[in-house]
């Protein structure tokens, strides 16, 4: 009764073009995104910034970028943990090599650094597609966890082989606490979401599109594929190296290699697949699905153990975990192969017409 | 009608391609004039859809020159073929599934929109400006094709007679000067095939386009083309006004075999 369009008029094209065309979905994601900045901060503790959260923030703007390449122009990659790497450590070199050079700038930079190899490893996908190019962005990932590790120059030769980053400050606002942290995140989340958004409905995110639903077609009509699939790299490379870079400087704080190993590419093309295929929302869905999920399984688990009297050991725990969390991915996407964005989407449009159906 | 037949837009002289060891088109040559209606036809197999990705650069003929308004093509990509102003649609229709009429319409207008990536990532001034113009012309051409109800419906979902339309407006939304038809009537019904042929009749008066088109319903050729040019494996076995093509001895043989 609430979710409905009815009197809501559009007599301009510019009016009919905004992001959020229903007056109630555009107060909806409003409020959530007041609460988030305003609420968060004050409801959350330590552990929830730290645990879940500021992972969720960061994996959410990586699986966007994932995203964008993978949902909106249907290339398919693994290297997506390789650009979160290159992200980082580009991001890292430019701070502690150019003096008074700001946070934000470095880790643009560290983005930016992304995208450029993103755009050298995209080349492949003008004459490979589907599960070829996903082999040949793999190449990527292990070029990359071989380069952190042997090649001494790009980790100030630190004898451990790991780096840190540590005072974060930007324009003076000392980022430190893990509520101001996860602000920081929040910003570049909302931000980067206004740009994924703002692509996918301009010409760029229709030539991705239509790369992806039918690439002869869209050649004949006057799309560069060359254009369209590297342009589509280098942005999604961008978003990921971004994530990459707040991954390592706000969240670890200081990392080796192994944190952007293959296991992340998969875990974010995983978030893509869950979450859904093109789709914005559907990026955020998927990270808090992955994300949330095993840690809530890792509570849930021991208490429903303590109710039915039942003691349940912490190797137990975990087995089980792995097992549910698996069984809840097979589910949705039989359930749902579009990912949980469709679900919402569905749900959206059953209540536009609730309660009278016909 | 208003329109006046124009000179040479396209000649295509001796074109021949080959895969491996299969010919498909055996030195063929055929001239379009603008503002004409020039249709295609033969049996199945006969080379026609081949004929046209020549034309659009999708193919690329191992002999042969085409003309363009004067000027030899040299090689050339869909793209580049794309931006000289030719335009088509296809036999089994190569809609974008995922994307709605509206965009997919829009998707015609990519190579006149030109504002830089920067811009639209921030939906800034100039990028929405150009959004908003080139919106007004889909608008139009959505009204031309009568399909404002759908404007908003992603394209898989449409019935077939449908989709054929809004693959007739993509086309259009690039403003072309030739327009390549690929079966545009296959598998309608009367009346759907009755609006078809009343839109293809109406972009060639109103916008001057010309239309190459390829159909296999004989009753449809004759009454709307200007000239006919007739393929059979390969080869051109007629080509002139459609009574001329009717009643030429190789064309009756090559449709209904020799016993007749």
């Amino acid at each position: 009764m609430l979710y409905r369009e009815n009197g809501q008029f559009k007599t301009t094209y510019a009016a009919d073009q905004q992001i959020f065309t229903i007056a109630q979905d555009k107060w909806f994601v409003l409020g959530v995104v007041a609460f988030a900045f305003l609420a968060v901060p004050m409801l959350a503790d330590e552990y929830m910034f730290r645990a879940i959260l500021i992972p969720f923030l960061i994996l959410s703007l990586a699986a966007l970028g994932v995203n964008l390449l993978v949902g909106y122009c249907g290339q398919i990659t693994l290297g997506a943990g390789a650009f979160m790497a290159v992200g980082a450590y580009a991001a890292y070199n430019f701070l502690i090599r150019i003096d008074g050079m700001p946070l934000i700038g470095a880790l643009l930079l560290g983005g930016l650094t992304s995208a450029g190899l993103g755009i050298l490893f995209g080349i492949p996908s003008l004459r490979v597609r589907g599960l070829y190019l996903a082999v040949a962005t793999l190449a990527a990932q292990f070029f990359c966890d071989w380069a952190f590790l042997r090649i001494k120059w790009f980790t100030n030769d630190s004898s451990s082989g790991s780096v840190s980053v540590s005072d974060l400050s930007v324009l003076g606002w000392v980022v430190d606490t893990p509520a101001e942290k996860y602000l920081f995140c929040l910003g570049f989340i909302v931000v980067f979401a206004m740009i994924a958004k703002n692509l996918t409905r301009a010409t760029i995110g229709r030539q991705w599109m239509a790369i992806r639903d039918m690439d002869v077609a869209a050649e004949v009509i006057g799309i560069r594929p060359m254009y369209a699939k590297l342009s589509a790299f280098a942005v999604s490379s961008f978003f990921v190296g971004v994530a990459g870079a707040l991954w390592g400087f706000v969240h670890l704080g200081s990392w080796e290699p192994a944190a952007f190993s293959v296991d992340r590419s998969f875990q974010l093309l995983f978030m893509v697949i869950i979450g859904g295929l093109g789709s914005i929302l559907g990026s955020f869905v998927g990270a808090a699905f992955i994300v949330i999920l095993p840690i809530f399984l890792n509570q849930f688990l021991p208490a429903l153990g303590g109710l039915l009297g039942l003691h349940i050991s912490t190797a137990a725990v975990s087995h089980a975990e792995l097992i549910i969390f698996g069984s809840l991915i097979v589910f949705f996407l039989i359930v749902e192969p579009h990912g949980l964005a469709r679900l919402w989407a569905i749900a959206k449009e059953k209540l536009r017409l609730w309660p009278f159906p016909h | 009608m208003s329109r006046k037949i124009g000179d040479v837009i396209l000649d295509l002289q001796n074109i021949s391609l080959r895969f491996g060891g299969v010919k498909a088109l055996t030195d063929i040559s055929f001239n379009i004039r603008e503002h004409e209606v020039r249709a295609i036809i033969g049996p199945n197999g006969a080379g026609k859809s081949s004929m046209l990705n020549v034309i659009n650069g999708v193919y690329h003929p191992q002999d042969g020159k085409i003309f363009y308004r004067g000027v030899e093509r040299k090689k050339m990509e869909p793209h580049m073929a794309a931006s000289t102003g030719i335009a088509r649609t296809f036999q089994n229709i190569a809609l974008f599934k995922g994307m709605s009429v509206l965009d997919n319409i829009m998707t015609g207008r990519t190579l006149k929109m030109k504002s830089n990536m920067l811009l639209q990532a921030l939906w800034l001034g100039p990028a929405q400006k150009e959004e908003i113009a080139h919106r007004r012309k889909v608008e139009e051409i959505i009204d031309f094709l009568e399909i404002q109800h759908i404007r908003k419906t992603p394209v898989g979902r449409l019935p077939y007679g449908l989709q054929k339309r809004v693959d007739l407006g993509r086309a259009l939304a690039m403003e072309p000067q030739i327009l390549l038809l690929d079966e545009p009537m296959a598998g309608m019904n009367v009346e759907e095939k009755q609006d078809m042929c009343r839109f293809i009749l109406d972009v060639n008066d109103q916008f001057g386009t010309t239309i190459v088109l390829i159909e296999h319903d004989m009753g449809v050729v004759m009454d709307i083309s200007d000239r006919v040019v007739v393929l059979d494996y390969g080869k051109k076995i007629g080509d002139g006004l459609p009574d001329e093509v009717r009643s030429s001895p190789e064309v009756i043989k090559a449709y209904l075999g020799a016993g007749h």
